[in-house]
């Protein structure tokens, strides 16, 4: 490297993200040989349909644990149902999510200019990442009432956080070098924002949003069991006082769906903008 | 050499200071460097690990601001990044999100100019990387990582060429094979470069004229003409007068260190 301590190299070089890296998203689906995907229809096959035989074959009461085939069936005859309440949900999920992302991206961006702010903010953040939001929608219902608003602020309040720290994270990994490289050809600070740090961020930004989704719909499905006559939250507590377990088990299907979906989402997004990291 | 004996050197660098402020107190890093770099000359800086060399660089480039002296571009001196100056890093730093077109359109994008296409793409295949604009930094050997970098930074047109270690990363074949492209480019166009390197066969092949710096702090301790005739062949780079020449300037550094390394370790011993 260098010969002497220059300026630009003061903030460290160039972190590599490690663990929370994209990863999750490499290691994700791929393309697969005809063998391979035989192999995983056969395990499936094998595993639901062991619990199936053995759930009949034991005769497991349906209000102890339905096997598969009633839940599917419930899933089909139940989904007009459902489907009003999946609608609330991603109401208070892409309203939460998208009021908590852009507010945690801006304040990523601004107080990792400024370190002195970060480490002024940074136990606050902390606070907020570490304090599940659930905790605060007894309080927000009292306030805000049974409607929309005490879910979507949740829902901000637990994905914002999130969204916050990795972006955080990612507008930290300072390329001097790359900066430099900017300057030489007098790029402003905004240029540099938007054609250096914002690129070299997106990764970690990709991360954030996705864990910030998944903790989003966490909060809207508690909040929904706490209070208010909707959503699929709500759907889980009736299904389940009313001991209809087949129905309670598709809704749950619904929502692992709803999370592989944001997963996948993700997943497209990191392959086609963050693939240069991998 | 066609190198102007001008009465305004292109680069002059005057009583060249920097200090740096570290934790562990100020740490002088250049310390009255003066050298002028006439126009269109090739100059290579050598010296040792720590001299100072990059952070001289870096200096004329306007990236880094001089504790004391001042460094002239045509005759007005460098407060900031200038658009006659190129800079060529010690890794390629190319951006990793974008593919070579994007890389090489980047000054022209900050700068908000409409990229001459002409001019690039005489610029690609002349280091050979036609047909390579849509391939990713990490598709490429690092040679022809470093390759793109210098049409990045030819792209605008400079009329200096700040290069920084740029080979000092790659197999001895491909430096050899980079060094003939860099005469071959300035044969074609001559540019006034500035050529920072640890090998001292980069620099003899390359330069007009060698640059030698003591170690920390960094003072100008000789320079050398190299006046062999271009395009440097293998024969001339075997020849009895490089041979020399080479032996003289590496005496020139290890003779520094060897000066500096008794005195580094003494103030303990003799402190009283």
């Amino acid at each position: 490297m260098s010969d002497v301590i220059p300026e630009f190299s003061k903030g460290g070089d160039e972190q590599k993200v490690s663990l929370t890296n994209l990863s999750a998203f490499s290691s994700g689906p791929g393309i697969r040989s005809g063998a391979e995907i035989l192999a995983i229809v056969l395990v499936a096959i094998i595993v639901i349909g062991g619990v199936e035989l053995s759930l009949r074959y034991f005769e497991v009461p349906l209000y102890i644990m339905p096997p598969p085939s009633a839940i599917v069936v419930a899933l089909v005859t139940e989904f007009p149902l459902i489907l009003p309440h999946l609608g609330y949900t991603l109401v208070e999920l892409s309203g939460g999510f998208a009021i908590g992302a852009v507010i945690g991206l801006f304040l990523a961006a601004v107080i990792t200019q400024f370190p002195f702010a970060e480490k002024i903010v940074a136990p606050y953040i902390l606070l907020l990442v570490t304090t599940p939001m659930l905790a605060l929608v007894p309080l927000l219902i009292l306030r805000f009432g049974f409607g929309y608003e005490p879910r979507i602020i949740a829902v901000a309040l637990a994905a914002g956080p999130m969204v916050m720290i990795n972006a955080a994270t990612g507008f930290r990994r300072v390329d001097s070098a790359k900066i430099a490289l900017a300057r030489s050809y007098g790029a402003s600070t905004l240029q540099i924002f938007w054609k250096i740090r914002a690129p070299m961020a997106l990764p970690m930004i990709l991360v954030g949003l996705m864990i910030g989704a998944i903790f989003g719909l966490l909060t809207a499905v508690g909040a929904e069991m706490v209070g208010g006559g909707f959503g699929l939250g709500n759907r889980l507590t009736t299904y389940s006082s009313m001991i209809q377990m087949p129905q309670f088990f598709a809704v749950v299907l619904v929502l692992s769906t709803l999370g592989i979906l944001i997963y996948v989402l993700f997943f497209l997004i990191g392959k086609k903008w963050a693939s240069w990291e991998a | 050499m066609n190198a102007g004996h001008a009465s305004i050197p292109k680069l002059a660098v005057r009583a060249a200071t920097k200090a740096y402020h570290t934790a562990s107190g100020d740490l002088l890093a250049l310390d009255g460097c003066t050298i002028d770099i006439q126009a269109n000359q090739i100059v290579s800086i050598v010296g040792p690990s720590g001299c100072g060399k990059t952070t001289l660089l870096w200096s004329m480039s306007g990236l880094h601001r001089l504790s004391g002296g001042e460094i002239a571009l045509d005759g007005t001196p460098v407060a900031g990044p200038r658009p006659e100056i190129g800079l060529v890093f010690q890794e390629a730093n190319l951006l990793p999100w974008r593919n070579l077109d994007a890389n090489i359109n980047f000054p022209f994008e900050i700068k908000g100019l409409k990229p001459d296409r002409a001019w690039i793409a005489h610029l690609l295949q002349r280091v050979g990387l036609e047909g390579f604009g849509g391939k990713f930094p990490r598709e490429l050997s690092g040679g022809m990582q470093q390759r793109a970098a210098i049409v990045r930074a030819l792209s605008l047109k400079p009329s200096v060429l700040l290069m920084d270690e740029p080979f000092g990363a790659l197999d001895s074949f491909t430096r050899e094979e980079m060094n003939r492209l860099v005469e071959e480019i300035w044969l074609e166009r001559p540019t006034t470069i500035v050529f920072i390197t640890h090998s001292i066969e980069e620099a003899i092949f390359l330069s007009d004229r060698v640059v030698v710096m003591s170690a920390r702090p960094g003072r100008v301790a000789k320079e050398y003409a190299v006046p062999f005739p271009r395009p440097r062949s293998l024969e001339i780079m075997a020849t009895r007068e490089v041979f020399d020449l080479h032996n003289a300037i590496k005496m020139d550094i290890i003779g520094a260190r060897a000066v500096q390394k008794p005195a580094a370790f003494r103030p303990a011993a003799t402190a009283s």
